[in-house]
């Protein structure tokens, strides 16, 4: 009670007096008292991401948006305030530390992750939930704790969703059709509940198989490497083959090529060397014979090794010759 | 003046304010309320009708009414988990949850007077439909929702894996067995004035007894995967061995006879040409034989080579007289 004495009085007196004078005066205190809880009760601020919902002796009356507002004193007009700007979360599976949002975290998340998938084996799943509040009224009259109907609900349709799936499709390459099928039920759930909530997005955290049987999916994993190993080396075979092949084929085609051109052009070049030589010849058959013969022969026999010129009537002479030496003297 | 004030009007304004606070109550949105007098109901619940909203200040009879404020939201039920057989014989932890609403507070309050009791006899129904329900069904119409859907295949994985990656075939589905559970549990809590809106499976688990076996299904179907893939593998590059193989001798093959074909037309044609001119007269073909003759001559007789000329050769009869004879050069190599 004291304080409030004291905010009230002139101090420029002293405690004596002021008591003395407060003595006469003390039927004023309830009063006083009344008066600073009426002001105290009749205003109230709602920040920038909120909306007030404002109840009068129990019946909503209005929601106000962000500002500072003023309401009926004491009981008569009670606020409620609605973050429905802000982006809530809720996590499954996993816990996140320091959250501010009481539903954020699960009480069980080892018991949330674990799931059993379409084709009866198991996986561990975790994900978010990402929601607001749409509608305040109902968010706060029309179900009780709405925040902890959308946990259950979330994860029963996680649930569902991933028993629809074959745990491949669950680890690997149905995520984001589970993130979008169960996105889809939730906000389907959520508009049939009436909670007041929009469900933003769902999310897929960490997906593992269990812990026991981890090894036998990474064996699936290196098997898979092992084969794409193969058949890289396969190819590479392949390429450092193949091409190389190739060019050589065409060399040998190009040789074959200049081959046919040498051929031919020879051929010309004999031909036309032939018939110049010939033009000639017609003209005196004999002597150009005789001629040719003769040069030839000039040509051919300096070179030759061993010469014999043997008469013609002395023919026995030849078995005595050592035919076989090799010529090392010139004649 | 204070003195009246304090010794006169403060007494009847506190008076007046106790009247007020007993006679006077206010009803929340999301709330419904029972007078009783001495225990007894009086008259009908206030605001329970959901098309009407009554929330605001109301009256009453001052002290011997008293107000019992009962819940119209939707309230949620989540009842403990529980191990229970499934008719295959599997042991499942099963966890569900039910939404409801206290949709007559007369019979609810005379039944049950709070909520605690109510969450407990909801145990107790939906527990117990849960249980028979799920006994009667196997496994996987509990996993399974969507009757249609079948699953993905994965580009890598295909149907000769038998029956890894393909989802077993359901009648019924979780959402079937919902509604028999809905529609077991519904008629008792309707005696205590509590509606079921719904009730929907949360959570489903292997007993730990059946996941080892469970585990051993996985790894062994992973195995079968792997191994798959390794062969896969082999296979493909046998195929690619193959195929080079193939195109290796095809190159070669195709460049041998394209080789073929040039030199041969090329032959061909050196060879006509050479016809051509050489045929051209007798005279022609003749002196082709002899320069031809005396070519060979000038590339065959080399240093290596002995001669043995006889005195009647064309080239040396003269050494032996002034006329004639004819032979040509012996050559032996």
């Amino acid at each position: 009670m004291r304080p409030f004495q004291q905010i009230d009085v002139d101090d420029r007196i002293t405690p004596a007096v002021i008591l003395r004078r407060l003595a006469g005066k003390l039927s004023l205190i309830p009063i006083v008292i009344f008066g600073l809880i009426a002001l105290f009760t009749s205003y109230y601020t709602v920040n920038t991401e909120s909306v007030a919902v404002v109840q009068r002796f129990g019946k909503h009356v209005k929601t106000t948006e962000p500002g500072l507002h003023f309401k009926m004193p004491f009981f008569i007009d009670r606020v409620t305030i609605v973050p429905v700007r802000r982006q809530l979360k809720l996590e499954f599976g996993f816990i996140t530390l320091g959250a501010s949002n009481d539903y954020q975290g699960g009480q069980e998340p080892s018991e949330e992750r674990d799931m059993v998938t379409g084709d009866l084996n198991a996986a561990e799943v975790e994900w978010v939930v990402q929601y607001g509040i749409s509608d305040p009224e109902d968010y706060l009259f029309r179900v009780r704790e709405a925040p902890a109907t959308l946990r259950d609900v979330s994860e029963s349709l996680m649930c569902e969703v991933v028993g629809d799936r074959t745990v491949d499709e669950v680890l690997t390459y149905g995520r984001t059709e589970i993130e979008t099928d169960c996105l889809k039920k939730l906000q389907d759930a959520m508009s049939v509940f009436q909670m007041g909530i929009r469900i933003e997005q769902v999310q897929l955290k960490n997906i593992h198989p269990p812990r026991p049987v981890q090894d036998s999916f990474d064996e699936v994993n290196r098997a898979q490497q092992e084969r794409e190993e193969r058949i890289n080396i396969a190819n590479g075979q392949y390429n450092k083959e193949v091409p190389k092949a190739r060019g050589l084929a065409e060399q040998q085609i190009s040789a074959a090529e200049g081959y046919a051109l040498q051929r031919t052009n020879e051929a010309e070049g004999d031909v036309t060397r032939f018939r110049d030589l010939l033009l000639q010849y017609e003209k005196a058959p004999a002597i150009t014979k005789q001629r040719l013969y003769l040069e030839t022969m000039n040509e051919v026999l300096p070179a030759l090794g061993n010469k014999y010129i043997i008469d013609e009537d002395a023919k026995q002479f030849l078995p005595l010759l050592n035919l076989g030496t090799p010529a090392n003297t010139q004649r | 003046m204070k003195k009246f004030f304090s010794t006169f009007f403060a007494p009847i304004i506190a008076l007046l304010l106790v009247l007020f606070f007993s006679c006077t109550y206010s009803i929340n949105e999301g709330e419904q309320v029972i007078i009783t007098e001495f225990g007894k109901p009086v008259g009908l619940p206030i605001n329970s009708d959901p098309q009407k909203n009554e929330a605001g200040l109301h009256f009453k009879k001052p002290f011997i009414q008293t107000v019992n404020r009962i819940e119209k939201r939707v309230l949620e039920w989540d009842g403990p988990a529980s191990d229970m057989p499934t008719r295959d014989k599997l042991y499942i932890t099963v966890d569900n949850f039910a939404r409801w609403r206290i949709a007559d507070p007369q019979k609810y309050f005379e039944s049950l007077r709070d909520e605690r009791s109510a969450q407990s006899r909801l145990d107790d129904a939906i527990g117990g439909a849960t249980r028979s329900v799920i006994a009667q069904h196997d496994l996987i119409e509990v996993v399974r929702s969507d009757k249609e859907r079948k699953s993905v295949p994965s580009e890598e994985i295909q149907s000769e894996l038998g029956q890894i990656g393909v989802l077993p075939t359901i009648k019924y589905g979780r959402h079937a067995l919902d509604k028999e559970i809905l529609a077991a549990a519904k008629p008792k809590a309707k005696l205590w004035g509590i509606e079921l809106i719904d009730v929907r499976f949360k959570r489903i688990n292997y007993k730990a007894g059946v996941i080892q076996k469970i585990y051993d299904r996985m790894e062994s179907e992973r195995r079968q995967i792997a191994s798959r893939y390794i062969s896969e593998g082999e296979g493909e590059a046998a195929k690619i061995q193959g195929r080079m193989e193939r195109d290796l001798l095809q190159i070669k093959s195709e460049a041998y006879r394209k080789e073929q074909e040039i030199r041969g037309k090329a032959d061909a044609k050196a060879t006509q040409i050479y016809a051509d001119a050489y045929n051209s007269s007798p005279l022609a073909a003749d002196f082709y034989q002899f320069i031809k003759t005396l070519d060979t001559y000038t590339k065959t007789l080399k240093s290596d080579t002995t001669a043995i000329f006889t005195t009647n050769s064309e080239l040396f009869h003269l050494l032996k007289d002034l006329k004639t004879p004819v032979s040509e050069p012996v050559p032996t190599p």
